[in-house]
C-alpha cells in the first residue's frame, strides 16, 4: 500500500499557556477527501495552519508522500504542493479579484506584472467554477461574502496543488454557490490526484462530499470513520454527548 | 419616483470610480488652479522661467522624500527620521572625503549605503522587535540628530572641493537637475507600486497583514525593504539640496521640516494613513502644491506665517476628502 499523501504524527501546539493541540495523529490518503469536524476552538484551524507551514508545531512529525518534512514557511509547503483556503480567506480588499487570485504567485513578464494573462486566467477559472463576477478587475472589497470565499477557493484549486486544505470553505455560501463548490470538490476527487482536507460545521455537507471524517476534541482526534458508516445524527450525538458529559463532571 | 435614487446611485458610483481611478486628477486640478491664481495675482511673475525653476527646486526634494513616505504609508508604516537622514548624508560624504581622503564617488556610494543601513535598522526595530514605527523612527530621529549635531558641531560645512564641477552639477546644482532626479524617482516608483510584485506585496502587507502572511508573503522583508527605500530617497534628497545650495547645512529644515513637508505632500496627494493604498504621482503633485503655495505667497508679499495656516487647512481638507472618497469607493455612495 502506498504511503499517504499527508501523515501527521503526535503533533502538539501551544500558544503561551493555552494548549491548542495536545496530540494529533491523522493521515490523508491520496485522492481522499477528509472531513475534519469539532467544536469552535477545538484547534481545527491551528492544525490546518501547521499543515500549510504557517505555524511550527511544538512537537510531532509531518510526512508528505511518506517523506518526513519540516515545513519552514507557507512558500515551502506550497512548493511541496500544499495549498490552503484560510478561514480568514487571506484576501486583500484593496486589490483586484485577479491580483488576489494570483497573490504571491503573480505572473510576470520580466520585472513587471503580466496583468493581462492573470486577468484572463482568473476570468476562466471563475467561469469554470460557475462563479459569476462581472469584472475581475474590481476590488475585492466590493464583493459579497460568498463571492470572496469563491475567490479564495478558486485560488487554491487552480494552483496545481496536490494537497488542498479548506478551512470552512462553505461558511458564507448560499445554497447554490455551496453546491457549486461541493461539485468542484467532487470533480477534483474524480481527477484522483488531489487529496483534500475540509473543515466544516455542516455535517450533512461533510457526509455528502467526504470519504472519511475525523473529529477533533480537546486537541486530539477522538473519532475516525469512513463517512459511509456514519450518519448526521451519530455525529451530532457524539459531539453533544461529549458536551453533556462535560457538564455533568 | 424609484428611478431617481437609482440614477443618483449609479451617478455617485461612476463619480466614485472616476475619482478613484483618477484620484491624482483632483490634485492636479488644484495644482493647476493655483498656478492660474498666482499667475494673475502676481502679474505674470509666477510662471516665468526663473520662478518655475524656484518652484521646481522646492518641489523636488520634498517629492523625492514623499515617494519613500508613500511606500511606507501604503505598507502601514511611517518614518519620521528621513529628514535627518537627508541632513546627515551630505555630512557623511564630507567626512569621508575631507577627513578620510576617500574619493568622491565611493564616498557618495558609502553615504547612501549608510542611509540604507539606517533604513534597515528602522525596519528591523519595527518588524522583528515589534516597536510601532511612529515611536521607533521618532527614536532614530533624535538619535541621528544627535549624531549629526555632535559630529558637525552644528556648523555648516563646505561641499568637498573634489566634488565641485560636474558631480555637483549633476547632483543638484544645475538648474533643472533636482527636478530631473525627482521625475525619474517618481516614474520609477509609480511603476514599482502599480506594476511590480514588490508594489503588490507592499499593498497587501498594508491592506491585510495577517492575510498577506497567510498567503506566504514575507512581510518583514517587504517592510524592511520599504524602510530602506525611504531612507535612501531621503539621502538622495539631502545630497541634491546640499549640492544645490552649495553648502552642507545641518539644519536643512532642522530635519523635521522636510519630513513633515513630505508627509503633507503624500497626504495631500491622496495617500491614506490606514495602509493598503496610495499614489506616488499624487505625492509629486502634493509637493508641487505646497511649493506653489509657499512661492506664490512669497511673491504676493504675504508673510510666511499664514502659510502654516493654509498648510494645516490643506492637510485637514485632504484627509476629509480622502475619507469621503474611500467611503464612496467602498459603497458607491457617500
Ligand atoms: N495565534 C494564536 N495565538 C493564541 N491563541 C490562538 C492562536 N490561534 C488560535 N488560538 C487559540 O487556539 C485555540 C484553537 O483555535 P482554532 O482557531 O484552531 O479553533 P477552530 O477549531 O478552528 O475553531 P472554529 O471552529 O471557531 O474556527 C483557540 O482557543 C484559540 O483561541
Ligand atoms: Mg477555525
Amino acid at each position: 500500500m502506498s504511503s499517504p499523501a499527508l501523515q501527521v504524527e503526535h503533533v502538539a501546539k501551544r500558544f503561551g499557556a493555552l494548549t491548542a493541540l495536545r496530540d494529533v495523529t491523522l493521515h490523508l490518503d491520496r485522492g481522499e477527501v477528509l472531513g475534519l469536524i469539532g467544536d469552535n476552538g477545538a484547534g481545527k484551524s491551528t492544525l490546518i495552519k501547521i499543515l500549510c507551514g504557517y505555524h511550527r508545531p511544538d512537537a510531532g512529525q509531518l510526512s508528505v508522500d511518506g517523506t518526513p518534512v519540516v515545513l519552514r514557511s507557507v512558500d515551502h509547503a506550497r512548493s511541496l504542493g500544499i495549498d490552503t483556503v484560510y478561514q480568514g480567506l487571506a484576501l486583500v480588499n484593496e486589490l483586484s479579484v485577479y491580483h488576489n487570485m494570483f497573490l504571491n504567485r503573480e505572473l510576470r513578464i520580466g520585472p513587471l506584472l503580466d496583468n493581462r494573462t492573470m486577468r484572463r486566467r482568473a476570468r476562466e477559472h471563475l467561469a469554470d467554477m460557475g462563479v459569476t463576477i462581472g469584472d475581475v478587475g474590481v476590488e475585492v472589497a466590493k464583493l459579497s461574502g460568498g463571492q470572496r470565499q469563491a475567490i479564495a477557493v478558486a485560488r487554491a484549486v487552480y494552483s496545481d496543488a496536490r494537497i488542498i486544505l479548506l478551512d470552512e470553505p462553505l461558511a458564507a455560501m448560499g445554497a447554490k454557490e455551496g453546491t457549486q463548490i461541493l461539485d468542484l470538490i467532487r470533480a477534483l476527487k474524480r481527477r484522483g490526484d488531489v487529496s483534500i482536507i475540509i473543515i466544516a460545521h455542516n455535517y450533512a455537507q461533510v457526509l455528502d462530499v467526504c470519504d472519511r471524517v475525523n473529529l477533533l476534541q480537546h486537541g486530539t482526534v477522538t473519532f475516525d470513520r469512513p463517512t459511509a458508516e456514519v450518519t448526521v445524527e451519530e455525529l451530532t450525538d457524539l459531539v453533544v454527548a461529549e458536551y453533556r458529559r462535560g457538564r455533568k463532571e | 419616483m424609484t428611478a431617481l435614487p437609482a440614477t443618483a446611485f449609479t451617478a455617485a458610483r461612476r463619480t466614485g470610480t472616476f475619482l478613484v481611478r483618477w484620484r491624482e486628477a483632483s490634485v492636479l486640478v488644484v495644482a493647476l488652479a493655483m498656478a492660474v491664481y498666482f499667475q494673475t495675482s502676481t502679474d505674470g511673475v509666477f510662471l516665468t522661467h526663473d520662478n518655475l525653476r524656484n518652484i521646481a527646486q522646492a518641489t523636488a526634494p520634498a517629492a523625492i522624500v514623499a515617494v519613500g513616505i508613500v511606500m511606507l504609508l501604503v505598507n502601514g508604516e511611517i518614518d519620521l527620521s528621513v529628514g535627518v537622514v537627508a541632513a546627515l548624508t551630505p555630512f557623511l560624504v564630507h567626512y569621508a572625503v575631507d577627513l578620510y581622503g576617500v574619493p568622491v564617488l565611493p564616498a557618495l556610494v558609502l553615504a547612501v549605503a549608510i542611509a540604507a543601513f539606517i533604513g534597515w535598522c528602522n525596519g528591523v526595530i519595527v518588524t522583528k522587535l515589534r516597536v510601532p514605527s511612529l515611536v521607533a523612527t521618532l527614536g532614530s530621529y533624535y538619535f541621528l540628530l544627535g549624531v549629526l549635531l555632535t559630529t558637525s558641531d552644528a556648523y555648516p560645512a563646505q561641499i568637498p572641493a573634489a566634488a565641485a564641477g560636474r558631480i555637483q552639477s549633476v547632483l543638484g546644482a544645475a538648474d533643472w537637475a533636482s527636478l530631473i532626479w525627482c521625475l525619474v524617482v517618481v516614474a520609477l516608483f509609480h511603476v514599482v507600486l502599480t506594476r511590480t510584485r514588490w508594489g503588490l506585496h507592499t499593498i497587501s502587507v498594508g491592506g491585510n497583514l495577517v492575510g498577506a502572511t497567510e498567503a506566504g508573503i514575507r512581510v518583514h522583508r517587504i517592510k524592511i525593504g520599504n524602510f530602506m527605500i525611504a531612507a535612501v530617497l531621503g539621502a538622495l534628497a539631502g545630497l541634491l539640496e546640499a549640492f544645490r545650495i552649495n553648502s552642507i547645512d545641518p539644519n536643512i529644515g532642522g530635519g523635521t521640516a522636510l519630513t513633515f513637508t513630505a508627509i503633507s505632500a503624500a497626504v495631500i496627494g491622496g495617500t491614506a494613513l490606514a495602509g493598503g493604498s496610495g499614489t506616488v504621482i499624487g505625492a509629486l503633485l502634493g509637493a508641487l502644491i505646497l511649493a506653489e503655495l509657499q512661492n506664490g505667497f512669497n511673491l504676493i508679499g504675504v508673510s510666511a506665517n499664514p502659510f502654516q495656516l493654509i498648510l494645516g487647512g490643506a492637510i485637514l481638507l485632504s484627509m476629509i476628502a480622502n475619507q469621503y472618497l474611500s467611503r464612496l469607493r467602498r459603497t458607491g455612495a457617500p
